[in-house]
C-alpha cells in the first residue's frame, strides 16, 4: 500500500515535469515575442528587453525550465507580470470555481447516467432499454460545445429560466447554484450518455456471472442480489473511467467556463493565453496536471476501497 | 417410490438456438428417495447442469421446458410462482456449483455472505455470525471466526469449495444438489470434500443429488446412480446392482475404462470413440447406435423402451429387452 503510493507520486512527479517541459517548448515554438505582444505595438525595445527579463524569457530554454522547477520546489508559481500577483494566489483563487463546475457535472451524470445503465441491463431489450440506448449514444455524440451553445441559446436566451453568464454572486448559494446548471449540463451530458452505457454492459456482463447464480440460488431476493451482490462489482469500471477521464473533464470545463464567461482556471488559462500571460499559463497548466494525477490515483484508491483483489495486490 | 424427496417425470428441456432448437434434455424420469445420495453420470455435455437447473428454475434465459414435472415434497416446482420458487431455494433445496473458485462473490468477505443467505431467520446478526461460524467448522476450516472477515480469493479452490458446501447446509436443506462439486479439485481435497459431504449428509439427514463425471466417485458415495447419455437416462438403479451388473453398453463401456479407484483422478470420463449426436437434429431409434459395440438392426429406427432388467434396475436398450440375455 505504502510502496503504492511512493510508486503513484513518483510517476505523478515525473508526468507533472514532462507535461510542464513540455509547454516550455511549445512557448518557445510560438512565432513572435511574448514581451512584444504582450506591451502593443507601441512599446520601446527598452520595455520589451525588461518585460522579457520580468518573464523570464531572456534566459536559454533549459535555463528556464530549472529555474521555473526550482522556484516551484520553493512552492512560488511566479509572478504575473500584469498585476505583480503571484500567480499561485490567482490559480487557487480560480480553482474553486472549476472544481464547483466539474464535481457538480460529474456529479449530476452519475446521479442520472448510473441508475439508467442499472435499469437499462435489467429490462434488457425492453422499449426504455432501447430508448435509453439511443439517447446515450446521441449524448456521447453530441460535442460538449455544441451543448453549452444551444442550451445558452434555449434556457438562457430564449426561455430565460437560466442565467447566461457569470458564476452568481459571492455568498449566495441559490444564485451559484443557478449559474451552474447549464455550464454543468453542458460538461455532463455526454457523461450521462457514457456512464449508462458503461454500467449497462459491465452489469450485464456481472449478472451473468456465477456467484451471481449463486445468490439467486440461496433465494437471495433480487433488490439484494441487484443492489449488493452486482452493483458493487459493476461500477468498478466506471470508477476508474471516472478517474481517468478527470482529464476530459477537465479540458471540457475549461472550454466551457470560457462559453458562459465562468470564472475558473480554464477562463484564466484563455485570458493570459491571449494575452501571453506566460507565468499564468504555466502556473494554470502545472495545477490543472496535478489535479488529473491526484483524480485517478484516487479513483484508483476508491477502486481498491471497493474490491478486496485490488486491495490485496496494492 | 411415491415417498421419494424429489420425482421427475417426463421432463424435457430446450434451448433455442440459432441452428434450431437443441433438444438438451428428453422425457427424463427420476426419483430421488428422501435420506439417500442419488449420483448422475454422465459425459461433458450430457445434461446434467441442465437437470439441476431446471430443479432449481435457474435454466438460461433460451431455455424451455416443452413437458414434464417436477414434484418436490409433494408439490409441482414447475408450477409454483417465481416468489413461492424463491422462497424455496436455500431454504429446503441448496445447491453446491461446479466451479468453486467463481461461486463466491468477490468483493464481500465469506462472513457477510453466510449471513446474508440467513435473511429468513428472524436472530440477531451475533446469533447470524455464530452459526456461520459453527458451519464453516464443520466442514473443517481452522481458525472460523476471524476467516469470516475474509475474502474468497484469500482462500484456496479446495477451501472455497468446502465454503460453498457450509453455506448450501447452513439451513439444513432437505435436498442438496452438488454440481461436480470435486472436479477442479486435486484427488486428496476430492477424497476428504467426498467423506465431508457423507457425514454432513448423516448429521443433518438431507438427501443429495450428486453430479460427476467420476465413476469412482459415484461408487463411494450413492446409493442410486443414473447413467445420462446426450440429454436422456439410459440406465438407473442402485449402485452396486449398476457397477456390478451393468445393462447398458454405455455403463458397461464406462466401467471398463475407468481406472474405477477414487484416488487415481480423471479429469473427464474414460474417452469413448464416436462422438455425441448433435442435438439440434436428432437420429431415428436408439440414442446411443453410433458408438455401441452391439449395435442390432432394431436400434436403427426403433427407440428402445423403458424396461425393468432386475427389479428396481432400469435401463433402455434392446439388448436388455431380447428375451435370455437380461
Ligand atoms: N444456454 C444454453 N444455450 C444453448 N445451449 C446450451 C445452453 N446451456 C447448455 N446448452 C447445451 O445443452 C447441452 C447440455 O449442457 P449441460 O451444461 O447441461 O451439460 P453438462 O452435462 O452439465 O456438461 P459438463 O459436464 O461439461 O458440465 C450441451 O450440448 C450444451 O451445449
Ligand atoms: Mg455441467
Amino acid at each position: 500500500m505504502l510502496f503504492y503510493l511512493i510508486k503513484r507520486l513518483a510517476l505523478g512527479v515525473v508526468i507533472v515535469m514532462l507535461a510542464v517541459t513540455l509547454l516550455f517548448c511549445m512557448i518557445h515554438l510560438v512565432p513572435g515575442d511574448p514581451a512584444r505582444i504582450l506591451l502593443g505595438p507601441r512599446a520601446t525595445p527598452e520595455l520589451i528587453a525588461g518585460m522579457s527579463a520580468r518573464m523570464g524569457l531572456d534566459q536559454p530554454l533549459p535555463i528556464q525550465i530549472l529555474l521555473f522547477f526550482g522556484n516551484l520546489f520553493r512552492g512560488d508559481l511566479g509572478m504575473d507580470v500584469i498585476t505583480n500577483r503571484p500567480v499561485a494566489d490567482m490559480v487557487f483563487g480560480q480553482l474553486p470555481y472549476t472544481l464547483w463546475l466539474i464535481f457538480t457535472a460529474i456529479g449530476f451524470a452519475m446521479v442520472i447516467g448510473i441508475p439508467l445503465g442499472c435499469y437499462s441491463a435489467l429490462h434488457r431489450n425492453t422499449l426504455i432499454d432501447r430508448v435509453t440506448g439511443v439517447l446515450s449514444v446521441a449524448c456521447i455524440t453530441v460535442p460538449a460545445f455544441v451543448v453549452a451553445l444551444y442550451s445558452l441559446l434555449i434556457f438562457a436566451v430564449t426561455l430565460n429560466w437560466f442565467p447566461a453568464v457569470g458564476a452568481g454572486e459571492q455568498g449566495n448559494f441559490w444564485d451559484q447554484v443557478r449559474h451552474i446548471v447549464l455550464p454543468a449540463l453542458a460538461i455532463g451530458l455526454s457523461w450521462i450518455g457514457y456512464l449508462a452505457r458503461l454500467v449497462r454492459a459491465s452489469m450485464l456482463e456481472v449478472m451473468g456471472e456465477n456467484h451471481i447464480r449463486t445468490a439467486r440460488a440461496y433465494g437471495l431476493p433480487e433488490r439484494v442480489v441487484v443492489f449488493r451482490y452486482a452493483l458493487k462489482l459493476a461500477v468498478l469500471p466506471t470508477v476508474t473511467v471516472i478517474g481517468v477521464g478527470m482529464g476530459f473533464l477537465l479540458s471540457a470545463a475549461l472550454f466551457t467556463e470560457i462559453v458562459f464567461a465562468r470564472p475558473g482556471i480554464g477562463k484564466l488559462i484563455f485570458d493570459s493565453i491571449t494575452t501571453r500571460n506566460y507565468p499564468v499559463v504555466m502556473g494554470s497548466v502545472l495545477v490543472s496536471t496535478v489535479l488529473f494525477v491526484i483524480s485517478t490515483t484516487l479513483s484508483d484508491l476508491v477502486n481498491a476501497w471497493l474490491d478486496p483483489r485490488i486491495r490485496s495486490s496494492l | 417410490m411415491n415417498d421419494a424427496l424429489l420425482t421427475i417425470r417426463d421432463l424435457s428441456v430446450h434451448y433455442h438456438t440459432d441452428r434450431g432448437e437443441l433438444k438438451a434434455m428428453r422425457h427424463v424420469n427420476m426419483d430421488v428417495p428422501g435420506g439417500s445420495i442419488v449420483g448422475v453420470v454422465g459425459e461433458s455435455g450430457c445434461g446434467k447442469s441442465t437437470l439441476i437447473s431446471s430443479i432449481i428454475r435457474l435454466l438460461a434465459s433460451n431455455a424451455i421446458i416443452p413437458c414434464g414435472s417436477i414434484t418436490f415434497e409433494g408439490r409441482d416446482l414447475l408450477g409454483l410462482s417465481r416468489e413461492e420458487m424463491r422462497r424455496l431455494r436455500g431454504d429446503r433445496i441448496s445447491i453446491v456449483f461446479q466451479d468453486p473458485m467463481s461461486t463466491l462473490n468477490p468483493v464481500l468477505s465469506i462472513g457477510r455472505q453466510m449471513v446474508d443467505i440467513q435473511y429468513r431467520s428472524s436472530a440477531s446478526r451475533a446469533h447470524k455470525i455464530k452459526r456461520a461460524t459453527e458451519m464453516l467448522a464443520s466442514v473443517g476450516i481452522s481458525d472460523p471466526g476471524s476467516r469470516l472477515k475474509q475474502f474468497p480469493h484469500e482462500f484456496s479452490g479446495g477451501m472455497q469449495q468446502r465454503i460453498s458446501i457450509a453455506m448450501a447446509l447452513q439451513a439444513e436443506p432437505a435436498l442438496l444438489i452438488a454440481d461436480e462439486p470435486t472436479t477442479a479439485l486435486d484427488a486428496t481435497l476430492e477424497v476428504q470434500i467426498i467423506h465431508l459431504l457423507k457425514k454432513l449428509q448423516t448429521d443433518i439427514g438431507c438427501s443429495i443429488l450428486f453430479i460427476s463425471h467420476h465413476l469412482g466417485v459415484i461408487a463411494e458415495l450413492c446409493d442410486y446412480v443414473v447413467v445420462m447419455y446426450a440429454g436422456e437416462v439410459v440406465e438407473e438403479g442402485t449402485t452396486r446392482e449398476v457397477f456390478h451388473n451393468p445393462a447398458h453398453p454405455y455403463t458397461e463401456r464406462l466401467l471398463r475404462c475407468d481406472p474405477a479407484s477414487i484416488a487415481t483422478k480423471t479429469r473427464s470420463l474414460p474417452t469413448i470413440p464416436g462422438e455425441i449426436p448433435d442435438l439440434v437434429t436428432l437420429p431415428q431409434g436408439c440414442i446411443f447406435k453410433n458408438r455401441c459395440e452391439h449395435v442390432m438392426t432394431q436400434c436403427e429406427h426403433l427407440v428402445p423402451a423403458w424396461i425393468e432388467s432386475h427389479s428396481g434396475h432400469f435401463v433402455s436398450c434392446h439388448l436388455a429387452a431380447k428375451p435370455g440375455n437380461d
